[in-house]
């Protein structure tokens, strides 16, 4: 009886591992070659989303991941067709400031896959485009920071107004004026995405003025709310950790939907140039409001229901946030 | 109107501009320094950065934070010493050794962070400076400089110690000497070589502290780009200094309160009928010194042998 049940259990066993080779010959082989350029270090908040994605691929051995960070607009055309020349089958990197440049040499390899981050359209027939549609969980983010504000003063600084810092920027006020029409909003940039101390200034003459919560898109913001004892909400990445009283909750992006469908299409063989910004929205869990963690029971029941509603109602689809993508302004 | 006198009248507006100010002073007066000897150092954004990565990696490691800026300090001085070597023992041009002494400095420093920390996901940070409290007692100014962090007091203090060790020391007369007429050093037995290479050693000591300002008091992380030109704006304020401690401090202060007051203007809406682009704030600190500047400069009177090789014996 047992001898039988270990025989059956063997056969299977062998049938099994037979049948997973068979289907898939080529499974270990299939492992593509991925490389990133990034024209900031992997800590900044955009780019470390796509190189945490990617080395989770890496991680789960579907890919081999080599990347540059930091490379200026000027060399990022050479370091492109470096990685195109040395056979990678899909490059991931940030077209903003080399449109021109990175299409071009898409153009120049038809048989690499791009996959760049970009505000324009995908390019045939290998130029794909992505970019972190997270007004979703901003709009959320921003009904949580209208129904906490006592003073009803909002501040928000950038780095630069371009469309992927604006839409945020704008659904997070919608989703404020949502809560409290009354609620008014301060914007600063400080033309630099690299410069906390100046960020922090700018949050400092925010808080001097009334603000009681901050829009923290950049480094240096939460670090000025934590010093004067006021809110920040997060953007992109989860910056409570770091802050466990001052940062309330944060739009997440998650860029795993994004790279493990082209990872796929690559695979397929099937990888044709078109718009990914769908996989960074939170029906395709590409973007998500964060845990509340050390707010949980500080924030209002009520506010919190309401926020869960909206939520669920995008969820479903039967509410869709607005992109603007027009420089926001104080008011 | 009154909206900007609000403003400018608030005490919180102080306390910006001199905390803006503190790394303006240290580099200021280090490029000054160097130069009063004969030496223009461009190396000094790269300098700061240097300063900036080593003082925060020191208190990172486990040193206290005056321990961190001992070290920014050593770090500017090597990194003037290899300055001085190329353009004062060589004569080679300070300008191009100033440049590629920033290009390698910031370089450096970008590798050896990611080298320390090859797979952080956020920046690492450190406890910074705390504001020193007991100040606010001091009458008229002490709110302003209760919320500043003794980094700032001590720039605040090193102006007159540099001002006056250059004036009424017989080292501060060499070096003044080594930047106005080196024959003279020479005369006097110096070593005109010596003068400058301490100098110019000195003032990119000062330099590294006013990077690790950045990362030791202003915030408490490193950033690869954090510096952002601010050690640009040192070398044009020496000029608007006409060279002389006192006016560097009243330049790094001035451009510290535009900037101080554009961050201010740019969110207040009320202020001006048109709305003007955030671009035009961020612009008007710039455009004010370069409006000073050219006011300053007509007078100015820069070292006679600025950028004058010494060769001994050459005449």
């Amino acid at each position: 009886m047992t001898r039988s049940i270990r025989r059956r259990l063997l056969a299977t066993g062998l049938a099994l591992a037979a049948s997973s080779l068979l289907p898939f010959p080529a499974a270990a082989a299939s492992k593509i070659k991925v490389a990133a350029i990034y024209t900031v270090p992997v800590e900044q908040q955009w780019v470390s989303r796509i190189h945490k994605a990617l080395e989770a691929a890496k991680a789960r051995n579907e890919i081999d991941y080599v990347f540059s960070e930091n490379v200026a607009n000027a060399d990022y055309e050479r370091v492109m067709r470096q990685y195109a020349e040395s056979g990678n089958t899909l490059i991931v990197g940030e077209a903003f400031a080399v449109e021109a440049a990175a299409r071009k040499v898409a153009r120049d390899y038809p048989g690499t896959a791009f996959l760049l981050g970009s505000s324009g359209k995908a390019q045939a027939p290998n130029f794909s485009v992505f970019d972190n549609y997270i007004q979703e969980p901003a709009y959320l983010t921003g009904m949580i920071a209208g129904g906490i504000s006592k003073s009803g003063k909002i501040g928000m600084v950038g780095g630069y107004p371009i469309p992927e810092v604006n839409r945020l920027m704008h659904a997070f006020m919608a989703g404020a004026l949502e809560v409290n029409p009354k609620v008014s909003f301060t914007v600063s940039f400080i033309g630099s995405w690299f410069d906390p101390p100046k960020a922090k200034e700018a949050a400092f003459a925010m808080i001097d003025k009334g603000v009681d919560v901050l829009y923290a898109e950049r480094f240096g913001v939460s670090d000025a709310a934590r010093e004067r004892g006021v809110l920040a909400i997060g953007n992109v990445i989860d910056t409570q950790p770091q802050y466990p009283d001052t940062v309330v909750a944060s739009a997440l992006w998650h860029m795993e939907p994004t790279v493990s469908a082209a990872i796929a299409a690559v695979r397929a063989g099937k990888f044709v140039a078109e718009d990914y910004g769908k996989y960074s929205t939170q029906r395709f869990g590409g973007a998500s409001l964060a845990p509340l963690g050390t707010f949980e029971k500080k924030i209002p029941a009520a506010l919190m229901a309401k926020v869960k509603a909206r939520e669920k109602a995008i969820l479903e689809g039967s509410f869709i946030v607005k992109v603007v993508e027009t420089e926001p302004k104080s008011n | 109107m009154s909206e900007l006198y609000d403003i400018v009248a608030s005490s919180a507006f102080w306390i910006a501009v001199l905390r803006i100010a503190t790394p303006l002073i240290f580099g200021t007066l280090g490029v000054l320094l160097c130069e009063r000897a004969g030496v223009l150092n461009l190396g000094i954004e790269g300098i700061m950065v240097a300063g900036a990565f080593t003082g925060w990696l020191a208190v990172f490691q486990g040193a206290d934070l005056w321990t961190g800026v001992l070290v920014a300090a050593m770090v500017g001085a090597l990194l003037g010493l290899v300055h001085a070597s190329l353009t004062v023992w060589l004569g080679v041009s300070q300008h191009v050794s100033g440049l590629g002494l920033t290009l390698l400095a910031a370089s450096l420093a970008a590798y050896a962070y990611r080298v320390s920390f090859p797979t952080v996901s956020s920046p690492p940070t450190i406890e910074a400076f705390a504001p020193l409290e007991a100040l606010s007692a001091v009458p008229l100014i002490g709110p302003a400089l209760g919320a500043q962090t003794a980094m700032t007091i001590l720039a605040l203090m090193l102006v007159p110690i540099v001002g006056w060790t250059l004036q009424r020391t017989p080292a501060g007369l060499a070096v003044r000497m080594a930047g106005e007429n080196p024959a003279a050093v020479e005369a006097q037995g110096l070593s005109v070589l010596a003068v400058r290479t301490s100098a110019v050693m000195a003032g990119s000591a000062l330099m590294g502290v006013a990077g690790a300002f950045l990362t030791l008091s202003a915030f408490n992380a490193f950033f690869f780009n954090m510096v952002n030109g601010r050690g640009w704006i040192c070398v044009a304020l020496v000029v608007f200094a006409s060279w002389r401690p006192g006016k560097a401090l009243l330049g790094a202060l001035l451009f510290a309160a535009f900037d101080a007051l554009q961050l201010r203007l740019q969110q207040s809406s009320g202020l001006l009928p048109v709305t003007l682009p955030y671009q035009l704030y961020l612009m008007l600190p710039y455009l004010l010194s370069i409006v000073a500047l050219v006011v300053m400069a007509r007078r100015a009177a820069y070292p006679q042998a600025l950028m004058k090789p010494y060769r001994k014996g050459e005449r």
